[in-house]
């Protein structure tokens, strides 16, 4: 037996203030920021999938485009995250290949497949293992962020390595793309509502 | 339902609903779609062509970073390096820059950029540091393709430099090379370009480039001829040495003068010239069109060699180009032949002059006029000979002279074509070993066996003669001479005599002494009384006077 819902009790939890509101007298806003008040955050699936699916479209050019330019000593190389990766760990580096592959690969990856597992079985009103499902999307809340490592590791190289003739890199535009996709994935995060996982099939968004 | 369950109830939301029923969230995708696939777009747009180069060598060439230049531009980059199938050969796939469309034209051409040393001196250096580039050269063709054979060495000359190209036909490369300078004043104004075989493999066909605005200088009489190395003469006016500059002299090259009189407009791209091995040759007046002519001689021409010279009352006017033999089986002798060639303006404005007086039958069988002109010759008596040139190397060559009144009929051979049959006669040095030839035969006609027969026999004779003599004469000779002996020996005893009777005391000599003293005082009485006589003539009557004597005595 579930416990009852804030639903059923007429209680509804502003998402701006985060003041639990009692619909019975206010039913349309918030009493303290005057916000809209919503049961689930409005069109929760909806907007993820349409997040996830723009991020899922960048991650292409972000990955094939490359991220970074190194030129020295009148050898010129550009870089895409995969290939930078391969020339970590040829080069010896190992350990800083792997977190980069952990981050710019790994991360994202996990996000996507995660979202659209969350998102899937929202719809279907899927009642198993809602737990584990749960803590899969604060997991994603929490490596989020991590990604956007690729984004600092350009931005810093791009700006300390000027030697001029002898050496230097610039960011290309596939960095760009990549930190697009960051933000889209952790946007996507943030506009899925967890809650929707625990509701009964009949009470899901749409 | 109560009014206060209405109120606890929460009111309808006003709900507002968009178009479509669709969240504006959804454009975010939406563009990214766009985006997406705009710059997929964009990718496609660029992506130009990709081609395959095949090199002797990779060089320094590495897939995925070694570019493709134009300029120093980056058109394009190397996807791959690898071995040919056969392993013959470098295969290099690179990817094209799509604006560079124009560089897979069939006659693009590519090479591998490297540190290079030559005559012009040092190029590539950069490509130490850099590594090893591709250098491209657009072409002109309209036809494209995508496999193109890699040059080993930069091309001299690029494409829309401005100049003409031209071909130059020699009979060997020489010491010429691609790169080869081309002179014009000693100024150089080009160079050898490429060169390749004749398809009759006689040639050299060699592409020069003349670059503007020099390349005006070049008309459809220009000559070219090979500058390289030096060239040194001795004349009456001491050594000559001449070279057209230190780097011809080293690599070669090739001048090119007009001659004075030579057409003034400038030649087409592509015109082709002959290569000629000195500047003399190639300023000397053209030959113009040559003549073959036909000689057959019955005597053997030892000496005569394919070359030489033809004369013409001295003047050089052509040469032999072949000689052969020939049976004869009318006679069964073996004729022979010897074809040359005459250039009948060496003979200069004689030529042209008889082009004007002389009314040429051209005949029905469409000769040429030289043809025509040396049929009339024939005619009129046109002899060819073999001459001795040099008595030591009894090297010949071939004289044509008039004989006077020797004329033969030109019997028109079809079948000889354009090659007219010119009589011979025996040379002057064949009469002189024919003269030689008959004094020796006359020689072996004399009957010396006969003659020393007789000899013989006169000498037998004069043996017994000799014989008889001895046995006869010699010995009343010697009787005589006997007698002589006495003779001499009774005259010796006079003369001895003789000589006893002179001696210098014998009293003969004392006597002959005085006699002569007496004559001489004989002789002074004789002028005294002479004298005496002369002053005074009357003595003879009157008789020497005594007191006279005084006065005679001054």
């Amino acid at each position: 037996m579930t416990p009852p819902s804030a639903q059923t009790l007429g209680l509804c939890l502003c998402h701006r203030c985060r003041l639990a509101c009692s619909l019975a007298t206010h039913p349309h806003h918030c009493p303290r920021c005057g916000d809209a008040l919503h049961f689930r955050k409005p069109r929760a699936v909806s907007r993820t999938w349409a997040l996830m699916l723009a991020a899922l479209v960048l991650y292409a050019p972000a990955n094939l485009l490359p991220i970074m330019h190194t030129q020295a000593l009148q050898k010129d190389t550009s870089v895409t995250i995969l290939s930078g990766v391969v020339e970590l760990w040829q080069t010896g580096a190992w350990d800083i290949a792997v977190i980069i592959f952990v981050a710019s690969i790994g991360v994202p990856v996990t996000k996507f497949l995660v979202l659209t597992l969350l998102l899937i079985t929202v719809q279907r009103g899927n009642r198993r293992s809602r737990r584990e499902r749960t803590l899969l999307y604060r997991a994603l809340e929490l490596i989020g962020y991590w990604s956007m490592l690729d984004v600092f590791v350009a931005a810093l190289l791009s700006a300390l390595v000027q030697f001029g003739l002898f050496g230097a890199i610039e960011p290309r535009i596939g960095i760009l793309f990549f930190g697009l996709v960051v933000v889209l994935t952790m946007l996507a995060t943030q506009s899925f509502d967890p809650r929707l996982i625990w509701d009964s099939p009949d009470h899901h968004d749409r | 339902m109560t009014a206060s369950d209405k109120d606890s109830q929460p009111a309808e939301a006003d709900v507002r609903s968009r178009p479509l029923g669709l969240s504006l969230v959804w454009l975010v995708p939406i563009v990214a779609t766009i985006v997406g696939l705009s710059m997929l777009f964009k990718a496609w747009q660029e992506t130009g062509p990709t081609i395959r180069i095949s090199f002797q060598t990779a060089g320094s060439l590495t897939a995925e970073k070694s570019p493709i230049k134009y300029r120093n531009v980056v058109i394009g980059e190397v996807a791959d390096v690898k071995l040919s199938s056969d392993h013959g050969q470098v295969i290099v796939t690179a990817k094209l820059n799509r604006e560079a469309v124009d560089f897979t034209r069939q006659d693009s051409r590519y090479w591998v950029v490297r540190p290079r040393i030559g005559t012009e001196g040092i190029s590539g250096l950069d490509t130490l540091l850099s590594g090893g580039f591709i250098a491209a050269d657009p072409g002109t063709s309209a036809h494209r393709t995508e496999s193109f054979t890699g040059l080993e060495s930069p091309p001299p000359v690029t494409y829309g430099e401005p100049g003409k190209r031209f071909v130059v036909k020699a009979e060997d490369l020489g010491s010429l090379d691609i790169g080869s300078p081309i002179y014009y004043r000693k100024v150089r104004v080009g160079q050898l370009v490429s060169y390749e075989l004749d398809h009759s493999g006689d040639s050299v066909n060699m592409d020069v480039f003349v670059s503007a605005p020099n390349d005006r200088f070049v008309t459809a009489d220009t000559r070219f001829w090979n500058a390289s190395g030096i060239r040194i003469g001795v004349s009456a006016d001491g050594v000559e040495f001449d070279a057209e500059s230190l780097v011809s002299v080293v690599t070669g090259g090739i001048a090119f003068a007009t001659p004075p009189d030579g057409q003034a407009e400038p030649a087409e791209t592509d015109t082709s010239f002959r290569l000629y091995p000195t500047q003399e040759a190639a300023l000397t007046p053209d030959k113009g069109p040559a003549q073959i002519i036909r000689m057959h001689f019955g005597h053997s021409l030892r000496g005569l060699r394919e070359g030489a010279q033809v004369d013409f009352k001295g003047k050089k006017i052509g040469e032999v180009t072949e000689i052969s033999l020939d049976y004869d089986p009318v006679t069964e002798t073996f004729p022979v032949i010897v074809d040359a060639k005459v250039y009948p303006q060496l003979i200069g404005d004689a030529y042209d002059k008889l082009l004007r007086t002389q009314t040429i039958d051209v005949g029905d069988n469409q000769q040429s006029l030289t043809q025509a002109l040396f049929h009339q010759f024939v005619r009129q008596g046109l002899h060819a000979e073999a001459r001795q040139n040099n008595l030591l190397t009894g090297q010949l060559y071939v004289a044509l002279a008039f004989v006077p009144g020797a004329g033969t009929d030109v019997v028109a051979d079809k079948n000889a074509g354009a090659v007219v049959e010119i009589p011979t006669q025996f040379t002057s040095f064949d009469k002189i070993q024919d003269q030689l030839t008959d004094i020796v035969d006359r020689l072996s006609q004399i009957p010396f066996d006969r003659i020393a027969d007789n000899l013989n026999g006169s000498l037998e004779e004069l043996k017994q003669t000799l014989t008889s003599i001895n046995r006869d004469t010699l010995p009343s000779t010697r009787n005589t001479l006997q007698g002589i002996d006495i003779l001499v020996n009774e005259m010796s005893a006079t003369l001895q005599a003789a000589t006893a009777t002179f001696a210098y005391d014998s009293p003969e000599r004392q006597r002959i002494g005085h006699t002569l003293n007496e004559l001489e005082r004989m002789s002074r009485s004789v002028r005294d009384l002479s004298d005496y006589l002369r002053r005074h003539p009357e003595a003879l009557i009157r008789g020497r006077k005594e007191h006279n004597t005084g006065t005679l005595r001054p």
